[in-house]
């Protein structure tokens, strides 16, 4: 029988990367009582991912900053649902809490947005951050020939870290155009922080061939991985690799944002100044709000935790730093908006839903998301559409359905929670 | 703390660094984490535990999310599906 | 014949009003099926699909017997996502009071020629060796069978346009009477007969209805093969479904073709929201755990909910409404609208046809209960 806790916070933070990190430590240093959670087995979120040897020096800071503050720490735990107002439901390995607040910091963060093209279901096919984490989480790479692609300033970073680990890099696809690119190039001026970590990786990327407008067209193999046929500025190529490190940008984490109620537009969460969303006591910071890097969440979260505690003039000390990382971020969007030429990539066998095996063809002729999940299951499978949700958004022009509780699957036995509890008592 | 830990992989012995997931010692065996519906094989796609790619029993707990468990040593990891 | 050629509107295209469609067509009308949404989207995308025979009444015995053979015979053209499969229904018996029901239930089927078979305690452990030890036994319903619903509303649907139905999708529908459905874009469409098969919403289309909304709370796990083969219900069950006022829970397990496993069940009178209303589900499950503990540690994928439409004498509603004389309904199906759907849609086209049906009508006519009140 699983274990069952209870604990209540003033602040409850969700999400133990930037945002989170910063949120919860700026909340528990005015005094409040507080709870940081995160699906990870370790703190740091996606950037700041702990290696096998060590947990990034980040991530240490803000620990050391939450253990002075009395920050209880559940890591390797997931939250599920909002089981009444106020009160979430979450589950680790073995055991499951209900998690009381006050006031609630969302700081879940994004995942990549995955496109089908034919073969991409092959192994050894990762997303680009999911290979990187894969390495960070001791997959070696020496002298593994990598082809890195799909969109975004992810694609840099991830091709960086790969190649200081002595992973060849074979070369960057970029979907969007260098025109794109020099647009925002010119705007980095404005940001000198980001500018100093471009030219870092620049070095770091010496060497690698970078194509804009190119794309992966089929993923070759028979039993994993052997070669990628790319579209280079319109003309095809093959490239023999052992893996294709593949994301297109990156899509907000915003179902448990949605399934509180709060407002969500253009799939960003929408938040006030002050990161207040539309549900009084429920905050959003980093990600969910806008994809706009690292300096944004760190400055959001700091914004949410400190508001959260009730520190709102300090709060405000932050607010040109956020409006100038704002801009930064409706940069990144624009740059990165993907070229309409990537709906062809799936053919018609292509599967578009991985959990159940759902090809293109036996989507095409739903005029809905709803009408192709009932009729044919895609988005039916356990990663309930946070894969082919995007990739058919992109593709058809659907809007995902409503948020349905547990946002992640979860054990019967921590569902069963209340009534368990109720009968024991 | 050992510097590397073994697990088994459908009966076989792997060897990882400490601190590796249960995902890289799939790899690392070469094993395909699950079977698709419809047979294919399947591996780790987006390592943080979104898309449910990287799936396997792990001591005799199916659907487990490989991305997700760090290895111990004598962890027993079957294929899923 | 009207203006626009139907002889027939359907209002609804949920497994009811999908049936209906395919059995007028095939029978020579001219059809048009209108859904305000999919086919198969309301409660029909909601239901557990169990094929199920049921004996709370003899009119309920009735048609779910016809509609099951109904299925029985359409299986055999029936595409593989509908995943028919003939699993059988075991009802689980907790002690002797319940076995005594089993073995009143065994009778009244075998007098009806329904094959059952009575299990002991070591018999449903064999069956079913995840169920928790010490029940005192069960029914087996061999014929009984789970199916996936809203892919059998499409066949029916595509079945009926093959025979010339239309299917018009995402038109709500304002009002229908006296032979016009009008839409809520102001469009009219004009037809001899007119059916409702909205459901539990039936009668927002035709005040005075008595239909009510009765919700139900369904789990779906990951995929575990072999872990259940037959539809399991609790007999306890009776006595909760029988509570027309509480809300109740009762131990429901369905083994789906995928190998996922779907828990229900739950019922409740007065709720209108679609939220999952979580201490219910942790009540359905937490009875769930009770009777096959090692679901504890699956993994749910998903819950849901659905609107059942529950009459008063929870016998569905099939046949003419009084004064509209081109008004017919098709809804009142509460938790056997999947089962019943065939049966329905033939004594519905008999009628409007004059055709003899197979089993008796008068249970089901929506002039029944105005008939009570005149003799109460
Ligand atoms: C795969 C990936 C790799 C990236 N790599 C880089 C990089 O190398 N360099 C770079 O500059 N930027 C990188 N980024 C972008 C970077 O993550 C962001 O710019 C920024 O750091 C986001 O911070 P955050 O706190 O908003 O979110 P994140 O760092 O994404 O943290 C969100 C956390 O919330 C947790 N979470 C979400 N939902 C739940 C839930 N229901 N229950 C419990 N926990 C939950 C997640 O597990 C996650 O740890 C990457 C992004 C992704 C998606
Ligand atoms: C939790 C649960 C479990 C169940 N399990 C079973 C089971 O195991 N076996 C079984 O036999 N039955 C079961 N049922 C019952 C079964 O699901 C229903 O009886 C059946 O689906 C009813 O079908 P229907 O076509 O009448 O209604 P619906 O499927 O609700 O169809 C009505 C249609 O009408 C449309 N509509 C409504 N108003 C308008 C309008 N104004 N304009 C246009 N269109 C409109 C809707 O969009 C909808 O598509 C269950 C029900 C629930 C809720
Ligand atoms: S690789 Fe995606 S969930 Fe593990």
């Amino acid at each position: 029988m699983a274990k069952f806790d209870r604990a209540r916070f003033d602040v409850l933070v969700i999400g133990g990367g930037p945002a989170g990190l910063a949120a919860a430590s700026r909340a528990g240093q005015h005094g409040a009582t507080v709870g940081i959670v995160d699906d990870n087995p370790k703190l740091g979120g996606q950037i700041w991912r702990a290696t096998c040897e060590q947990e990034h020096p980040q991530t240490a800071r803000w620990s050391e900053q939450l253990r002075r503050a009395n920050v209880t720490v559940f890591a390797g735990t997931r939250v599920l649902h909002q089981i009444e107002p106020g009160v979430l439901l979450a589950e680790q390995m073995q055991s499951a809490h209900e998690l009381r607040y006050d006031k609630l910091v969302l700081a879940t963060g994004a995942r990549e947005r995955f496109l089908p093209f034919p073969g991409w279901t092959l192994p050894n096919v990762f997303g680009a951050g999911g290979l990187q984490a894969m390495v960070k989480c001791g997959l070696p790479v020496i002298g593994k020939r990598v082809l890195v692609a799909g969109s975004g300033p992810l694609l840099l970073a991830v091709a960086a870290y790969l190649r200081n680990c002595g992973a060849r890099i074979l070369m960057i696809c970029e979907q969007t155009s260098a025109r794109a690119l020099a647009q925002f190039g010119l705007s980095l001026w404005r940001e000198p922080a980001k500018l100093a970590q471009a030219f870092r990786l620049k070095k770091d990327l010496a060497g690698i061939p970078f194509a804009t407008r190119s794309w992966p067209v089929e993923a070759h193999g028979s039993e994993a991985l052997e070669s990628v046929a790319i579209s280079r500025g319109g003309k095809g190529e093959a490239i023999a690799c052992d893996y294709l490190a593949c994301g297109f940008h990156l899509i907000p984490n915003t179902e448990l944002a949605a399934l509180l109620g709060c407002t969500i537009e253009n799939g960003y969460v929408s938040v006030s100044d002050l990161q207040e969303t539309s549900v009084p006591g429920v905050f959003c910071a980093g990600e969910p709000t806008g994809i706009g890097g690292v300096e944004l969440a760190l400055i959001e979260g700091q914004i949410a935790g400190l508001v959260a505690a009730g520190q709102i003039a300090d709060a405000r000390q932050l607010s040109r730093q956020r409006r100038k990382a704002l801009c930064f971020a409706r940069g990144l969007e624009q740059t990165f908006k993907l070229n309409p030429e990537l709906q062809k990539l799936a053919k018609a066998e292509t599967i578009v839903c991985r959990c159940e095996d759902v090809t293109y063809s036996r989507l095409r002729p739903y005029h809905s998301w709803t009408a192709a999940k009932l009729q044919t299951r895609c988005g039916m499978g356990a990663c309930q559409g946070r894969v082919c949700g995007p990739a058919t958004q992109f593709l058809f022009k659907w809007n995902p359905d409503s948020v349905r509780p547990p946002i992640f699957p979860a054990r019967v036995e921590s569902l069963a929670l209340r009534a368990t509890a109720a009968t024991n008592s | 703390m050992p510097e590397r830990v073994t697990v088994t992989v459908n009966g076989a012995r792997v060897d990882v660094a400490c601190g590796s997931t249960v995902a890289v010692a799939m790899i690392l065996a070469g094993q395909p984490c699950r079977a698709s519906v419809n047979g294919e094989s399947r591996g780790p796609l987006c390592a943080m535990g979104i898309c449910f790619e990287c799936c396997v029993a792990i001591n005799g707990v199916p659907h487990r999310r490989s991305c997700q468990v760090f290895c111990e040593n004598g962890m027993e990891v079957r294929t899923d599906g | 014949m009207s203006d626009d050629g139907y002889e027939v509107a359907i209002v609804g295209a949920g497994i009811v009003g999908a049936a209906c469609a395919d059995e007028f067509a095939r029978r020579g009308l001219r059809v048009i099926l209108i859904d305000r949404e999919a086919v198969g989207s309301g409660a029909t995308a909601a239901g557990m699909g169990h094929i199920v025979v049921m004996d709370d009444s003899d009119a309920q015995f009735a048609l779910t017997h016809y509609s099951q053979r109904l299925w029985q015979s359409l299986r055999p053209e029936l595409p593989e996502d509908v995943e028919y499969d003939q699993c059988g229904t075991i009802w689980v018996a907790a002690d002797e009071e319940e076995m005594a029901e089993v073995r009143r239930k065994a009778d009244y089927y075998s007098e009806r020629n329904l094959v059952t078979d009575v299990l002991d305690e070591a018999q449903l452990k064999t069956l079913e060796p995840n169920l928790r030890p010490a029940l005192a036994g069960g029914l087996l319903v061999p014929d009984d069978g789970v199916l996936y619903p809203p892919c059998a509303a499409r066949v029916l649907a595509e079945r009926a346009q093959q025979h010339g139905a239309k299917l018009q999708l995402g038109c709500a529908v304002e009002r229908m009477e006296q032979g016009c459905v009008q839409m809520s874009d102001g469009h009219e469409i004009r037809a001899e007969f007119l059916v409702n098969a909205a459901g539990a919403v039936a009668p927002a289309l035709t005040p005075g209805l008595e239909v009510k909304k009765r919700k139900g709370h369904l789990v779906i796990t990951d995929r575990y093969p072999k872990f259940l083969r037959h539809q399991l219900v609790e007999l306890g069950y009776l006595k909760n479904a029988h509570a027309v006022t509480a809300d109740s829970v009762a131990f429901n397990v369905q083994p789906r073709r995928t190998g996922q496993i779907l828990i229900g069940s739950s019922r409740q009178y007065g709720a209108e929201d679609k939220e999952v209303d979580h201490d219910i589900l942790s009540r359905m499950l937490q009875r769930s755990q009770e009777y096959m503990p090692a679901l504890g540690s699956m993994s749910a994928m998903r819950t849901w909910t659905g609107f059942r439409a529950a009459t008063p004498d929870k016998l569905p509603l099939i046949g003419p409404w009084p004064g509209d004389k081109s008004l017919f309904l098709a809804t009142g199906h509460e938790g056997l609208g999947i089962t019943t759907s065939l049966g329905t849609a033939r004594i519905l086209v008999d009628q409007i046809t004059g055709a003899q049906p197979e089993i008796p009508i008068e249970p089901y006519l929506p002039s029944r209960n105005a008939k009570e009140q005149v003799h109460a």
